[in-house]
């Protein structure tokens, strides 16, 4: 049975394509050790309760809020931040439309809607609604943000969410 | 951040995790079992609950099955909403579930954790309740399975040491009509004024609530009214609310007065929708 000192724990996941060791606290959740181990900030830390979604990231391709994810839990998981984003479309998308205000929420955005278009290449208007509705945006930008959506994604219909929305 | 240290273990058998429970709690460590966690990091930050080791069953296999064993679903309590959703198995279940939290969230919250919970909603419990699901338990003594009116009495009554490895439901019940509703102050994410779930099996109509009460809840007399025949559909709704088995609640998502007068217009929907047929 494995056994392990509370203060320190090793783990290897695969950041952004690059393979990473490194200690942490079993108490440390995975946006802490991303931006104050990793030094990777562009995850932001917001309600830290998964609430807004700022500091949502893909863990296996799939979005999650990294403030309620242990580190330990990504022990041997693929994680790619806003910092591995570079080159989306997505990413691209909310540039040309000026989809952010402060930009706080923007990462978290982004990664979300990525996760989305590499799941869902098809998703529909109603499957991209329940997806983004994990993010909050206190600019109010969602307008914008849903113009930039729509650049990316090209809608075969608008009745029921893909596949329950998942 | 959360703002203390606690053991962390991975157990990879039922056996494994059950031994471990009962050896870190000997060691005085208040182990506490991990599935999604999204529940406990939030406690733990917060400061108000303490464990000394966590104990992960994410790689416990029989915790994250999904399938059809004969006549029953099989879900592991590890399995997350958002996968239970997409996978689609039990309609009504993931109907419920699609309105718990958010996307993103759903792919971190398990089934076993929004039982478990300690935050009262806990909606995912209600098609179990209708369904009369059963409980899958493994404990000191070993495995064994229970029907879930035995264990969840307003909260899952495990006792220590305890964890829940699946749900059983009877085929029969995963195709039956059934309604789903969940009404919010404001909006599509948030926690509920009123969720109510219904189905209809002999052409009677069984109900379950969260958000009413202080706990979900399924009331047999409640149902006994809404399908008295003799009474029109508002004379059931109010000999109903009168048997809700607790105070209606007052938080900051309504009052208790506007609670009922959304649970009202909602037990309306459902019977319209379920009666006849």
């Amino acid at each position: 049975m494995p056994s392990y000192v509370p203060s320190s724990y090793p783990i290897g996941l695969q950041v952004n394509g690059e393979w990473r060791t490194i200690r942490v606290r079993a108490a440390d959740t995975l946006l802490y050790v991303l931006r104050e181990s990793l030094g990777l900030t562009g995850s932001k830390s917001g309600c830290d309760n998964g609430d807004c979604g700022t500091c949502t990231i893909l863990v296996n391709g799939l979005p999650i809020k990294s403030c309620i994810m242990l580190a330990v839990e990504a022990d041997g998981q693929h994680v790619t931040t806003i910092e591995g984003l570079i080159h989306s479309p997505v990413l691209q998308a909310f540039v040309q439309k000026q989809a952010f205000q402060c930009g706080y929420c923007t990462p978290g955005f982004i990664v979300n809607c990525h996760g989305l278009l590499s799941i869902h290449p098809d998703a529909n208007e109603e499957t991209i609604r329940i997806w983004l509705e994990s993010n909050i945006c206190r600019c109010m930008s969602y307008e914008e943000i849903h113009e930039a959506v729509k650049t990316v994604f090209t809608p075969k219909n608008a009745a029921k969410p893909t596949a329950n929305g998942s | 951040m959360i703002p203390f240290d606690f053991e962390y273990y991975k157990p990879s058998s039922i056996l494994e995790a059950v031994e471990l429970f009962r050896h870190l709690l000997a060691q005085g460590k208040n182990p506490v079992y991990f599935s999604g966690g999204t529940e406990i990091i939030t406690w733990a930050r917060m400061n108000a609950i303490h464990p000394g080791a966590v104990i992960d069953l994410k790689s416990i296999p029989e915790c994250n099955v999904m399938t059809f064993q004969e006549n029953n679903l099989v879900i592991g309590s590890c399995v997350t909403l958002s996968v239970l959703s997409a996978v689609n198995p039990f309609p009504l279940l993931s109907e419920t579930v699609i309105d718990a939290a958010d996307q993103t969230a759903r792919n971190k919250i398990t089934i076993g954790g929004n039982i478990c919970g300690k935050i009262y909603y806990r909606e995912a419990v209600l098609p179990l309740l209708l369904t009369n699901s059963r409980i899958v338990i493994a404990g000191r003594r070993g495995m064994k399975e229970v029907s879930i009116h035995k264990v969840f009495f307003q909260q899952m009554r495990l006792e220590s040491g305890e964890f829940l490895v699946q749900i059983i439901t009877d085929r029969g019940y995963l195709s039956l009509p059934f309604v789903h509703f969940k009404k919010r102050q404001i909006g599509n994410v948030g926690y509920p004024l009123v969720t109510l779930a219904a189905l209809k099996k002999d052409h009677q109509i069984r109900t379950a609530y969260s958000g009413v009460c202080a706990f979900p809840f399924r009331s047999i007399e409640i149902e006994q009214v809404l399908n008295d025949p003799a009474l029109s559909r508002e004379e059931k709704i109010e000999q109903a609310i009168v048997k809700l088995p607790a105070p209606v609640l007052t938080n900051a998502e309504g009052s208790a007065d506007y609670r009922k007068f959304v649970l009202k217009q909602t037990m309306s929907e459902a019977l319209s929708m379920l009666e006849g047929g």
